[in-house]
């Protein structure tokens, strides 16, 4: 497995040892070791079903939700076990935010959605959410488009815009690792355009784990890119690398479109 | 052929027409009940026309004309169509024994609708048609005549029937309060009694407070008698059509109209006042005439217990079912239990509830915190907390599955969104879950009460009486008492149209009462499908 030479000189934010997952008896992840390193957009490749969004949903315990699933390996947060039994998953779960493939607002203001995080937290003065919320929608870029309706129903924003409320309303707690699953699947190319941009602008803040099936997206938006088939990460190197001149033919066949 | 024939079959036009048919035929249903109910029960505050009419033998006859019919078997050469007779209402029971009259409509020799003849309706015996001979006091005859008693008439009865609200009011307030006290004193008594503190001192006041009390119920009781007497004062001597007569104290009519005499207008002014003091009165009579307040009352009364009963029980359960249980051989049995539990009949939960609620908790209740009442029970007999909590228990299935569908609609993105900003389960389904489902569960809430409000045979187990006499909220300390037994609107009916003396004559109140219960019935659930409506609003707005 080829690591570049600049992944190993910034801090890793996650990594991953010899991890195996299984849904029951099905195994869906096989020996992957990774570096996801700090303050870089990491994207993950693959065909449907290669494990890749397994993976993302380790780093929050998002998969603790399915029964029967089940961690072999060691995956760490600043170098912390994130399945230990020492974890609060709800703690993690703020450092480590999450954006969806499918856009999922929930059906309450703009405002609320935004808050809902730091109300979780306790936070209670109007003043401290006020400020919060209006810092976390310039983050994702929607502030000037919703700053009039702040009280008005998430649902009456389009889909791009549910999107990047989304992502304001992950970076409301202030996470240090934002994941996303797919999260310009649904969305005109307009919408992807603006939330690529966004990517850019949140690189300085936090680490990225984006998970895409728009290879043309990857290239433009990561550092380092991953290719997954069937439960194993065959390559993990510099996107351009990935891209360019990568060391194992499959990946070459799928860059370049010839199958997934 | 044939292959048209299955051409068109195979097209679905037919099974379209069947459908629509279907529908169609529950549509016609519906709206021939409600057509029933309604002109038989709007009718019955209007004031008909009398008609006064002379048979060929000599003899009069004066009512309210109710119908038409062909006698049957009575065709003849001469009727090839048969003879038709009609039926009357002719009141005044204690002169004919019968409320109703059939006459051949070959036996009239003439009929008419005279102005001057008057209906009274009587405190007791129903109405009254006739004419007025005198209107006498004690000492001396007032006015003569039925032109000058029918004037001199008017005012005495809206002093009799102000003087009548004055007994109710201190029957009712004055002296029920009176007893109230009284019967908590003897409580208390009889409770330091039990506890074996017969301390002399505190028993002896307590007695001196009850004699005092006894004082004034005496005192008032006075008042009440010459009061009573003051509504016989006044007599008014009435002549039916055939000239018998008939003294009546003025404090027996409740009112007098003239239906032949009034414009269109007073007579739909009539129809609003009937159709209110139907509403917001006390039944008279076995039930059979005056209003029906106290069981509308304790109809809505008791289905808001059940609602607040129902709801949080029906709701938790679902949620442990959805969210928390494994889902696996064992919830699936209990779910089907649930549904089945909705299919059992209602009467089996009247008798679960007499044994558990009203026996075993309620019995219980009484032993540990109303010693002193017994052998009176207290909670140990029928009442409206009972019936509530019996019909909660008919009408949890509804919820349970309502909230149950209502939460397997909130989209597993809702909950992963939740859970990944940091929630946990617990807070998810309180902030995001609980609103989403809440359409749901109120969609149950509708259910259960459409369900409830029409109960009635758990009812007559658990606390529903015939007459009772005080709605189970009033002024006394602690307000709400649940122990009280009720009135209700479905039983009513079922004791007005069954169980009531003379039940051709209290057929109106029947139609009646069942167009109010189905007022009710629709007034609640609309009322909950508004606060349904103001929560989806609330919740999810629809601007896409």
């Amino acid at each position: 497995m080829a690591s570049s030479e600049r992944s190993q000189d910034k801090t890793p934010k996650i990594t991953v040892e010899d991890t195996d997952f299984f849904y029951g008896e099905k195994q869906a992840l096989f020996k992957v070791a990774l570096t996801v390193p700090a303050n870089q957009v990491t994207a993950f490749i693959g065909p449907s079903g290669c494990g890749k969004s397994t993976l993302l949903r380790c780093f929050n315990r998002l998969n603790d939700l399915v029964e029967g699933a089940r961690v072999v390996g060691r995956i760490c947060l600043d170098g912390r076990d994130i399945y230990d039994s020492s974890v609060d998953v709800t703690d993690l779960r703020t450092r480590v935010g999450m954006v969806f493939q499918k856009v999922n607002p929930f059906p309450k203001s703009i405002y609320q959605n935004v808050v809902y995080g730091p109300q979780l937290q306790g936070i209670r003065r109007r003043s401290v959410l006020d400020g919060i919320a209006e810092k976390s929608l310039q983050g994702a870029g929607l502030w000037e488009e919703v700053k009039d309706r702040l009280h008005h129903s998430a649902l009456g924003l389009s889909g791009g815009q549910q999107q990047r409320l989304c992502i304001a309303r992950a970076l409301a707690v202030n996470p240090e690792v934002l994941l996303m699953d797919e999260p310009c699947s649904a969305l005109d190319p307009l919408s992807t355009a603006k939330i690529e941009e966004l990517l850019h602008s949140l690189k300085d803040q936090l680490t990225v784990v984006i998970v895409t099936h728009n290879m043309q997206q990857a290239a433009r938006i990561s550092d380092l890119t991953g290719f997954f088939l069937m439960g194993e990460l065959l390559e993990y190197a510099d996107t351009k690398t990935i891209f360019t001149n990568p060391s194992d033919s499959r990946t070459e066949d799928y860059v370049t479109g010839r199958f997934g | 052929m044939r292959a048209r024939i299955k051409k068109f079959f195979d097209s679905g036009t037919l099974f379209v027409w069947f459908c629509g048919a279907a529908v169609a035929a529950s549509l016609l249903m519906v709206g021939g009940v409600l057509l029933l109910i309604m002109i038989n029960g709007l009718g019955f505050f209007w004031p008909h026309a009398l008609v006064e009419m002379t048979l060929t033998d000599g003899t009069r006859v004066l009512g309210e004309l109710k119908g038409e019919e062909v006698i049957p078997h009575s065709a003849t050469p001469e009727f090839p169509e048969g003879k038709t007779r009609v039926r009357l209402k002719v009141g005044n029971r204690d002169l004919y024994g019968l409320d109703f009259r059939w006459v051949d409509t070959d036996r009239i020799a003439k009929a008419g609708s005279p102005n001057d003849v008057a209906a009274f309706e009587r405190r007791e015996w129903g109405n009254f048609y006739g004419r007025i001979r005198e209107v006498s006091r004690s000492e001396g005859v007032v006015a003569t005549g039925n032109q000058d008693g029918w004037k001199a008439l008017q005012p005495l009865i809206k002093q009799a029937n102000d003087l009548h609200e004055e007994i109710e009011h201190l029957q009712r307030d004055v002296i029920g309060d009176i007893n109230f006290e009284i019967e908590g004193t003897r409580l208390k008594i009889r409770k330091l009694e039990l506890r074996g503190q017969g301390d002399a001192g505190e028993v002896a006041a307590l007695q001196a407070v009850t004699r005092q009390l006894e004082t004034r119920y005496r005192k008032h009781v006075e008042t009440l008698r010459a009061l009573s007497r003051q509504l016989d004062e006044y007599s008014v001597l009435l002549v039916e059509t055939n000239g018998r007569e008939k003294r009546l104290p003025v404090g027996q009519i409740v009112k007098a109209f003239r239906p032949n005499d009034m414009g269109f207008f007073e007579k739909i002014l009539t129809y609003f006042k009937n159709f209110w003091s139907v509403l917001s009165e006390e039944p008279r009579e076995a039930n059979t005439e005056g209003g029906i307040f106290p069981a509308i009352f304790g109809t809505v009364m008791m289905v808001l217990i059940m609602s607040v009963a129902v709801v949080p029980f029906g709701v938790l359960a679902a949620f442990y079912l959805r969210e928390y249980a494994k889902q696996g051989l064992i919830v699936r049995v209990i779910r089907i239990a649930v549904n089945n539990l909705a299919g059992v009949p209602s009467i089996v939960f009247g008798v679960f509830g007499l044994g558990f609620f009203v026996y075993a908790v309620g019995g219980t209740i009484d032993n540990l915190f109303y010693p002193e009442a017994l052998p009176t029970p207290t909670f140990g007999t029928g009442g409206i907390l009972w019936a509530s909590f019996t019909l909660a228990l008919l009408t949890v299935p509804v919820v349970i599955v309502s909230t149950e569908e209502g939460l397997s609609a909130v989209p597993r993105e809702y909950r992963e969104g939740s859970l990944a900003l940091g929630a946990t389960k617990f807070e998810s389904m309180l902030r995001v879950i609980l609103p989403c489902a809440l359409p749901g569960i109120l969609t149950g809430l509708i259910l259960a009460v459409a369900r409830a409000t029409g109960e009635v045979a758990p009812l007559m187990l658990t606390g529903v009486v015939k007459l009772a006499p005080a709605l189970p909220l009033d002024h006394h300390f602690p307000f709400l008492h649940f122990e009280r037994k009720f009135m209700h609107l479905g039983f009513h009916v079922f004791d007005v149209g069954f169980q009531s003396p003379n039940v051709e004559a209290a057929k109106p109140m029947v139609y009646v009462t069942t167009l109010i219960l189905v007022m009710v019935v629709i007034m609640l659930n609309l009322s909950a499908v508004a606060l349904r409506n103001y929560m989806q609003k609330k919740f999810k707005a629809s601007a896409v």
